[in-house]
């Protein structure tokens, strides 16, 4: 598998450290209801197929991406830094 | 007072030569890591080019300027080496003195690409890897920072605490790939 870093271009899948679903991106509110905390928190999709997920550029540039990924053939669709999808 | 004797990172380690390549040591002088302020990159490179007359560095290459180089060095930071960083580049970038710590070889012979495939997960061929090019990468499990100073010469620098294991990666491929091409 080989991911496109924005900045580094195609390398190869051991250069990245997978950290987990980009849902963690979209933070709930200081005070919203500890359910959706909690929801935020330990709460997963399990998708057959299109999933966007964090990886980290660890032994490249350093870069934290929003990989898009298909689950269930490994293409990779995309990738972009997450300072571009998270500018707030 | 006793007068202390510098020790370099590869110390007893090298140089050695196998097949066509030689791998030894180099003194890179001062190396100073530089980190823009947010929104001073701009200002860094003006910077960089009044004090020591080269300009900051893309992503994946490096500039010079007689001694001086600065190396991209990852996400909006750059490695100068081989000078004193003026002082005028602390207005616009958080800086630290490295020089101590990394330990910086040299593998010189035609085709060096073929000695680090075995290790390196990147094309460094020359047609891919052009003079003055960087890269941040792995060689073996170390995370390293890879330049090509011209067609026959690449240049690693990794943690100075894992120098003998760069030496012994790279020292092993070398073996393996000059036997590979004496087989019949
Ligand atoms: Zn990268």
């Amino acid at each position: 598998m080989r991911i496109t870093c924005p900045i580094c271009g195609e390398r190869d899948r051991r250069e990245f450290y997978y950290q987990g679903a980009a849902s963690m991106l979209d933070r709930p509110d200081p005070d919203a209801d500890g359910q959706v905390w909690s929801d935020y928190l330990h709460l997963r999709d399990n998708p057959a197929g299109l999933t966007r997920e964090l990886w980290y550029h660890e032994a490249g540039c350093g870069a934290w991406l929003i990989v898009e990924r298909n689950t269930v053939t490994h293409e990779i669709i995309g990738t972009e830094l997450v300072e571009a999808a998270d500018a707030d | 007072m006793t007068d202390l004797i510098a020790k370099t990172p590869c110390a007893g380690l090298l140089p050695v030569s196998h097949g066509g390549w030689s791998l030894s040591e180099v003194d890179c002088g001062p190396i100073t890591w530089l980190a823009p302020f947010h929104g001073q990159a701009e200002a860094l490179d003006a910077a960089l080019q009044t004090a020591h007359g080269l300009g900051l560095p893309r992503p994946g290459n490096s500039t010079r300027a007689g001694a001086a180089r600065c190396l991209w060095f990852g996400k909006e930071q750059v490695m100068l080496t081989g000078v004193e960083p003026g002082d005028a580049l602390a207005q616009c970038a958080a800086m630290s003195d490295q020089s101590d710590g990394w330990a910086v070889v040299r593998l010189e012979g035609a085709d060096g690409a073929d000695v680090l495939a075995r290790l390196v997960p990147i094309d460094l061929r020359p047609s891919a890897f052009p003079d003055g090019a960087v890269a941040r990468t792995l060689c073996q499990h170390m995370t390293v920072t890879i330049l090509r100073e011209n067609v026959d010469a690449l240049v690693i620098f990794a943690f100075r605490s894992m120098a003998k294991t760069l030496v012994h990666d790279v020292e092993t491929a070398m073996v393996s790939v000059a036997a590979q091409h004496a087989a019949p």
